[in-house]
Parts: structure tokens; C-alpha cells; sequence
């Protein structure tokens, strides 16, 4: 059973307090949405889950062990990220960048495992980016391109995903797919799941519990249902938000 | 393919001189010593000069390729953080004071390694480690050992200046190479290979690298110091011969190679052929005078990466 426990957490940015006395345990199975207004410290947390960001108070623990204390290849084979950034376009192909996610896992110095080859593979095809094996990235629509950072991740099987703007560059249809896919592996391989996401509704749909960012380092966590109401809503970002009930979705937009 | 290319271009170098000699008395001389001219030519003169040739281009393609991604820039080329520069004042100042050789080279290497931990130390004294600021701290400081080679030259006599004019463009006619440089070479291919898979991971970006697990601040400083002491060895054998740095790790990556456990022993191979066959014409052309070897880098690299450029944007 692997879990996540952030407790006292404080981030801040330039002496700029974003989030204080943050406290959350990711279990199991669980997928977490993170919302909150731009520059509220999203991605900021996300990046000192991943340690390659300092946090000066508080303490974050993978599976009972403080982040700070494993090595980069400790916590890559548990925790995973999609950044916001896309990936990179120095010349390369979609297949060697699908590989670069088994490098937590890699054995031999040089040699492919034929095993590492197939779970690459199979994340192409999960991401319908099969046939596309040798093309230069570069050549990839922004879609592709997203959805071959995706299929990295997914070749990375942490045990944690976290996903910084998963929606970005991505139509209806594909965001609809592909986060039904990785709720999918979630489940499958008991893992949880961290997203941040400026989409309402795409957390609604696919997180059961949110954490939101408010103003002056304050949040709120819980149960999606408890979180996203109106006056919470309209509170953290600002903008008076409406919700609306229809064909068992609840809609949020803002007013 | 490469090893092909490497076997022809070490036989070109051996046969190519003032004193021709053909394949049939190669392989004669090397199987059954007869002829004393030839056996002096050749275990004296072109041996170890195609072993200097071929070191000294395969460490330079190698510190090339560790260089731009370690600095993930395209232009960057062993001699961007004043490696060439530092290395240059010291043999330079050398020749000034009348001393060859063993001090020469002995003066180019520390200069070099002065260099290396000059913009390291600047760089990293204001904080965490940025590839902008060590880029631009490599460029000031070459640019400032740029100034002193100046004045050096200026200062000089007729007589100096020809000799430091042939040291700055990169000259094997008074390498000398030991076992050192080959067991360097080795050691660097092997340390390469070593971390080539990280390489690949952080050709990628520093965060990427980060969260697959690379632990970047050590990889860093590996790839910097090893960069260098390549670099150094290499412009203490032959002057600062440009070009293999920058062009060889671009004509394997346009050829395909873009993964580091075949681009790293591809460039130590086709970084060392070039060089030797830039050298053989450097002391074939207009013999029995001899170019600097660095001038025959350029004329014939430049030409080869436009072929390669276009044949691969056509496709």
C-alpha cells in the first residue's frame, strides 16, 4: 500500500507565502485534483513532491520516507510527472523518447531489455501513437506531442502520477480518452494520481477529491462534492462561478 | 561503416609523405623489416603521428558531443568556455621565452586547466549552477584570453610569430604522444558509455533528467571536468585545431546517431579518422612544406557538413 503525506507544508515563492500549513495524504487508488488561480503554487507543489524543488518548512513523505532524503532514482521509479512544459525538440524519435521513460528502471548499461521495449511499445499503442515509432518529434502536432509525454509516463509506471496541465494541446475527445485511460491504470496498478489542472470540470469528471488553493496560503481539501461548491469556487478564483446539474454531470462556469 | 572509414584513413596517413611509399612495401616493412629509410619513415615519423592525429580528434569529437549536451547548445564546441584561450597564453608565453616541447605542451596544459577552473570557479560563486552563466563566463574569459594572445603576437618577433601562428591553428608536425593519451581516449570512452543512457535523458532538459531520476549535479560536474581534461590533453598534442569539436557530433546526429551509446564511440572514430586524414593532406599538399592542420579541418569539414546538412533535409 503506497501512500503520500505532506504535513505542515509551506511553499512559497521569493518570500511570497502560496500555500501554508498544507496537510494531505494521497493513498491507493485515489486521484487528487489541484486547483487554483494562476501563480497559486500548483505546480510549485508538484515540483517539491518530484524534489527538484527545496521547501523550507514542512515535510513530504513517500511511502514513510521524507523526499529530501532518496536519491533522484529513488523517487523516479515511485513518482512520475508530466510537465506543463512540453517535451523538448531536439531531433529525436517518438520511439526513443517513449524509452527514456524505463530509465528509473534500467538494468544493463547498453543493452535494451526486450521487456522495457514492449512496455514502450504498448504505451504507444495505449496512446494511439502506434505506427508513429520513427518519426522525429518535432514532425508531431502539439496533441502528439502531448500524448507522447503522456505515453513516457505511463512507460515510467510509478506508483504516483502527477500530471501538470494534462488537458494542455489536447481536444475533447482526447482529453476525455486519455484521462479514462490513466484512471484505468490508477486502479489497475494501485497507484494514485496528482493532477493540476485549470479545467473545473476535467477534475470534477475524473478526480474524487480536490485540493484548492485559495488567496493568502489558505486551501481547502476533500471530497470533490464537498470542494467544488459555488462559493468556494468563486472564492478562490476571484470570479463569481455557477454550477449547474445535468444528465449526472455537475458544470461550473463562470459567471 | 565507421570502423572502415577509420582502417582507410590510418592507411592514407601511412602511406601519404614526402617520401611515398605504396601498399606492398607497407605490408612488407610491417611484416619484414627490410629497407632502413622505410623502417625510420615509418616507425618514427607517420606512426605516431597518425596515433596523434587520431587521439587528439577523437577526444575533441568526444569533449564536442559531452559539451553541447552538457550545455544543451547546438554551437557549443570544446573550446567555448576558453579551454583553447587559457591553453593558448601558456604556449604562447612558452614560445616567447624560447622553451619547446616538454615545457611547451607542459605550459599549454596548465594554462588550459587554469581556464577550466577560472569559469567554473566565476560561474558557480553566484549561486546554483546555470547554463547561461557558465556559457557567458566561457565566452568573457576566451574573450579575454583572446586579448592576450593579441599582444603576445604583436610583441613578438617575426621568428615567434610564425611558430605561434602554426601552434593557434592547430599543428601535429611537433606532437608528441604517449601511452597516456591512448589510455586517456580508453578511459573516456569507456567512462562515456558508462553514462550515456543519462546523457540521452538529459539531452532532454534538466527537469526531464530530474524526474527520471538523473542526479544532475553530479553528472554535471562529471561531464565539465571530463570535457575539459579531454579538451586540454588534446589541444596540448596539437595546438587548437578547430572544427572536429563543433561539426562531428552534428554529422552523426544528422546521420542518425542521436543516441550517446553510438554517438559517443562514432565520434571518438569518425572525430579520429577526419583528423588523420586532414592531416595527411595538411602534409601532402604542398610538401614537402607542411600546413597547419587546422586549416584543412575547415576546407574540407565545412563542405562535408553542407553535403550532409542537405541530403538530409531533402529527405
Amino acid at each position: 500500500m503506497s501512500y503520500l503525506k505532506i504535513q505542515s507544508l509551506n511553499l512559497s515563492v521569493k518570500n511570497k507565502i502560496l500555500v501554508r500549513d498544507l496537510n494531505l495524504v494521497i493513498s491507493s487508488h485515489e486521484r487528487w485534483g489541484l486547483l487554483g488561480r494562476n501563480g497559486a503554487g500548483k505546480t510549485t507543489l508538484l515540483h517539491s513532491i518530484i524534489g527538484i524543488r527545496n521547501y523550507n518548512y514542512g515535510s513530504i513523505q513517500i511511502n514513510g520516507k521524507e523526499v529530501s532524503n532518496l536519491t533522484r532514482s529513488d523517487i523516479a521509479t515511485r513518482v512520475g510527472i508530466l510537465f506543463q512544459q512540453g517535451l523538448d525538440t531536439l531531433p529525436t524519435t517518438v520511439f526513443e523518447t517513449v524509452m527514456l521513460g524505463r530509465h528509473p528502471h534500467v538494468q544493463s548499461v547498453l543493452r535494451d531489455d526486450p521487456q522495457d521495449i514492449e512496455i514502450a511499445l504498448a504505451a504507444l499503442q495505449d496512446l494511439n501513437l502506434n505506427g508513429l515509432e520513427e518519426r522525429q518529434v518535432d514532425t508531431l502536432s502539439g496533441g502528439e506531442r502531448q500524448r507522447l509525454a503522456l505515453a513516457m509516463l505511463i512507460t515510467q509506471m510509478p506508483q504516483f502520477y502527477l500530471l501538470d496541465e494534462p488537458s494542455n494541446h489536447l481536444d475533447v475527445a482526447n482529453q476525455v480518452q486519455l484521462l479514462g485511460h490513466l484512471q484505468k491504470r490508477v486502479s489497475q496498478q494501485s497507484a494514485s494520481l496528482l493532477m493540476a489542472t485549470h479545467d473545473i470540470n476535467l477534475a470534477a469528471r475524473f478526480c474524487d477529491n480536490i485540493v484548492l488553493l485559495m488567496k493568502n496560503g489558505e486551501y481547502l481539501s476533500g471530497r470533490n462534492e464537498d470542494i467544488l461548491t459555488e462559493e468556494n469556487l468563486s472564492r478562490a478564483y476571484d470570479c463569481p462561478v455557477r454550477s449547474l446539474r445535468a444528465e449526472g454531470f455537475t458544470l461550473h462556469y463562470p459567471y | 561503416m565507421l570502423l572502415v572509414i577509420t582502417g582507410a584513413s590510418i592507411l592514407l596517413s601511412l602511406l601519404s609523405g614526402s617520401v611515398e611509399l605504396n601498399l606492398l612495401q607497407l605490408t612488407s616493412e610491417l611484416f619484414r623489416p627490410q629497407d632502413q629509410l622505410i623502417h625510420q619513415v615509418l616507425w618514427e615519423i607517420r606512426i605516431p603521428r597518425t596515433l596523434a592525429a587520431f587521439t587528439t580528434g577523437g577526444l575533441l569529437a568526444l569533449s564536442g558531443v559531452i559539451m553541447q549536451v552538457l550545455l544543451r547548445n547546438p554551437l557549443a564546441d570544446p573550446y567555448i568556455l576558453g579551454i583553447s584561450g587559457g591553453s593558448a597564453v601558456g604556449a604562447l608565453s612558452a614560445i616567447l621565452l624560447g622553451l619547446s616541447g616538454f615545457w611547451l605542451n607542459n605550459a599549454a596544459f596548465v594554462g588550459a586547466l587554469f581556464s577550466v577552473f577560472l569559469v567554473f570557479g566565476i560561474a558557480n560563486k553566484f549561486g546554483r549552477w546555470s547554463v547561461t552563466r557558465i556559457l557567458l563566463t566561457g565566452v568573457i574569459v576566451s574573450a579575454g584570453w583572446g586579448a592576450v594572445i593579441n599582444i603576445l603576437l604583436t610583441t613578438s618577433s617575426n621568428n615567434n610569430v610564425q611558430s605561434m601562428l602554426f601552434w593557434l591553428m592547430g599543428d601535429l608536425s611537433q606532437s608528441v604522444i604517449g601511452l597516456t593519451h591512448g589510455l586517456l581516449l580508453l578511459i573516456g570512452l569507456l567512462g562515456g558509455l558508462y553514462v550515456s543512457r543519462s546523457l540521452n535523458v538529459l539531452a532532454r532538459g534538466e527537469l526531464v533528467a530530474m524526474s527520471l531520476g538523473v542526479n544532475i549535479d553530479a553528472l554535471r560536474l562529471f561531464l565539465y571536468f571530463t570535457a575539459s581534461v579531454f579538451t586540454a590533453t588534446a589541444v596540448t598534442v596539437a595546438g587548437s585545431v578547430g572544427f572536429v569539436g563543433l561539426v562531428i557530433p552534428h554529422m552523426l546526429r544528422l546521420l542518425g546517431a542521436r543516441d550517446h551509446r553510438i554517438l559517443l564511440p562514432g565520434s571518438i572514430l569518425l572525430g579520429g579518422s577526419f583528423l588523420v586524414i586532414a592531416d595527411s593532406i595538411a602534409r601532402t599538399v604542398i610538401a614537402p612544406q607542411q600546413l597547419p592542420v587546422g586549416v584543412i579541418t575547415a576546407i574540407i569539414g565545412v563542405p562535408s557538413f553542407i553535403i550532409i546538412l542537405r541530403s538530409t533535409i531533402t529527405k
